[in-house]
């Protein structure tokens, strides 16, 4: 078994892989170290036999742990096949990754804060399979990690390997003033905002100056969500290409990710009550087949379109992800009036239709939901009738989706209705089905470049 | 297993399917779950009695233990009996539910996975559950209390209709 992977045309990763990695944990390390120097300085007894020692043990585990990156780094590496990508890795017990070039959907490019900071990149593949999680690829130069980006897209679609990568059209901005003002337009950061103004009169009346201390910690409470969503969506950028659509966001850590075409399995335009009345705002949220939603960080992002926009900007870029759809031309059938028993609050803002190609669902008072579900991308379809709801002959329909935030659902109609709900939504699922290209986009590509090539 | 016939006019079973029952021996399974609520009351009633406290209070939790344990199996009983299901040409609809009804559709070309699940207390009893898996994590589409060979046919049907259909994600 060959102990160097540099044999066979395998890359190497970049040689800071192992720092970046191990950051946290020689951190951490640091820190022990630097306290035990500075506990013994402190009182006043200079360098004591004891701190010695202790100083020793971290510098040794510190050269362990160096070695050990070093050894990982040097048993890793990565070919490139025309069809497959190899990952080798692994020191003691060799483990070889392949990933099918003709399975690939996506290629992410994610950058975290300190390998942003050294100029490094991670890669995430995205290989077509529901509930395949992504491959990473960590960490390569920045310019090596755009170099093996094109260089896959373009093998997995049969075309050239030096074919740059595809140009791209940038459809929204989101620019910097409106997403600040839109994360203090929550009712999170206002309350926090009130609470602290609140605090800030009582002190001055009081003349104490106590209170401040206190409040301090709320204010961080009620405005920390909002700034990591700040930095997170910070200079939020979609762009159409032909590989799908292309996310860039972030700020201490940036990311790069691609929708492709045919995996978005639903589609929901928030507008809350305050963003409606004041800048006539919206934001979008996605089901997108292959992430979870929720799973750590990585999945609750990816079902992020875009954070803030104006109502006609969501519809365009919409209609690109979900093409030939005219939300508006869509006739919403409002829920019968017994549908105020059920649903006091909102039920005159009920809604449901439907046209050749999607489903909208329209739910929300205060915050206006609305879901929009291609018929070919229904999973399966439900029927509910609770004790109260048979008292007054409704019923709610589900249409379930990938896992994910969207959840469509329509709710409280007259039972006959609802079943024909079912019966015709599952009449048109069938036939979208059946129309439907495939999911592997990058197949329809390659047979036309094969098609097309001498 | 008995087979319904003609239409009932119901909402939660629609005519022009086939529907089928499950076995009466998930009804037995279901009240089986109750053991454990009627040992706890034979064993509070039985240390009632050899306390203090006076005969009425024992009686007085006896009574009322004992309507909810009859009102609990009757609401069992009722729920076991309401499972239905029908293959249609191109999905399978499965209808439970007494107090909450429901009634879901799935597709045969976007069921991932069909698996058959068998308790100890169902094997016993002679019974078996199929499970449906589609890429939704809200489908719960599942058909207990099935003779196991009914169960066995059910899952290689669905699979068989499933294939020939399978239309991606």
């Amino acid at each position: 078994m060959s102990s160097s992977t540099a044999q066979r045309g395998a890359r190497r990763l970049h040689p800071l892989t192992p720092l970046v990695r191990g950051w946290k944990a020689l951190a951490v390390l640091a820190a022990v170290g630097a306290r035990q120097g500075l506990e013994s300085a402190g009182r006043g007894e200079g360098f004591v036999p004891d701190a010695w020692i202790a100083l020793l043990f971290v510098v040794v585990v510190l050269v362990l742990a160096l070695g050990a990156g070093y050894m990982s780094w040097r048993f890793t590496g990565y070919t490139v096949d025309a069809d497959t990508l190899r990952i080798d890795s692994g020191v003691l017990a060799r483990r070889t990754r392949h990933v099918r070039l003709d399975r690939l959907q996506a290629v992410d490019v994610v950058r975290p804060m300190v390998a942003r900071a050294l100029g490094l990149a991670e890669l995430r593949l995205d290989t077509a399979g529901s509930g395949d999680a992504k491959v990473p690829l960590a960490y390569l130069s920045e310019a090596d990690a755009q170099a093996l980006r094109a260089e896959l897209l373009a093998r997995a679609a049969g075309i050239d390997a030096d074919t740059p990568e595809a140009p791209e059209q940038v459809l929204v901005e989101v620019p910097l003033a409106d997403l600040v003002v839109s994360r203090l337009l929550t009712s999170t950061a206002l309350l926090g905002i009130l609470a602290v103004a609140a605090v800030v009169v009582a002190v001055v009346v009081a003349g104490e100056g106590g209170p401040l201390l206190v409040v301090a910690p709320g204010l961080v409470a009620a405005l920390g969500p909002a700034v990591q969503q700040f930095l997170l969506n910070f200079g939020f950028t979609v762009a159409d290409s032909p590989d799908g659509l292309r996310l860039r966001h972030g700020l201490l850590e940036t990311r790069a990710h691609t929708v492709p075409p045919g995996r978005v399995q639903a589609v929901r335009i928030v507008e809350p009550w305050l963003w409606r009345r004041t800048r006539g705002w919206c934001h979008v949220q996605l089901n997108v087949a292959g992430t979870v939603g929720g799973r750590g960080r990585d999945g609750a992002q990816e079902t992020v379109l875009l954070p803030v926009a104006t109502r006609a900007q969501a519809l365009a870029v919409l209609s690109r992800v979900l093409p030939g759809l005219d939300l508006d031309a869509i006739p919403l059938e409002p829920a019968p009036r017994a549908a105020r028993w059920c649903d006091p609050w909102a039920w005159r803002c009920l809604g449901a239709g439907a046209d050749e190609r999607y489903f909208v669902s329209r739910h929300g008072r205060l915050v206006r939901e609305t879901d929009v579900v291609p018929h070919e991308r229904t999973q399966s379809v439900r029927l509910r009738q609770g004790p109260l709801q048979r008292r007054l002959g409704l019923a709610s329909v589900h249409l379930d989706s990938t896992p994910g935030p969207i959840h469509p659902v329509v709710a409280h109609r007259a039972a006959a209705e609802a079943v024909l709900i079912v019966e015709s939504q599952a009449e048109r699922a069938r036939h979208a089905r059946a129309t439907a290209l495939p999911e592997r986009w990058m197949t329809v590509r390659r047979d036309v470049a094969r098609a097309d090539a001498p | 297993m008995s087979s319904v016939d003609g239409p009932r006019g119901d909402l939660l079973l629609p005519a022009g399917a086939d529907w089928r029952r499950v076995s009466p021996r998930l009804v037995t399974a279901r009240l089986l779950l109750l053991t454990v609520p009627l040992l706890v009351l034979v064993v509070a009633l039985v240390v009632l009695a050899v306390t203090p406290p006076p005969v009425a209070v024992t009686v007085a939790v006896g009574v009322v233990g004992a309507i909810a344990l009859v009102a609990a199996a009757l609401a069992l009983a009722r729920n076991a009996r309401s499972w239905a299901y029908a293959e249609r040409d191109e999905d399978l609809l499965v209808s439970h539910g007494v107090m909450l009804r429901r009634l879901v559709v799935v597709p045969y070309g976007r069921m991932q996975l069909v698996d058959v699940h068998v308790g100890p207390v169902d094997r016993l009893l002679g019974i078996a559950t199929v499970k449906l898996h589609t890429a939704a994590a809200t489908t719960d589409a599942e058909i207990p209390g099935l003779p196991p060979e009914e169960a066995a046919r059910l899952r290689d049907r669905l699979s068989e209709r499933g294939e020939a259909r399978l239309a991606g994600l």
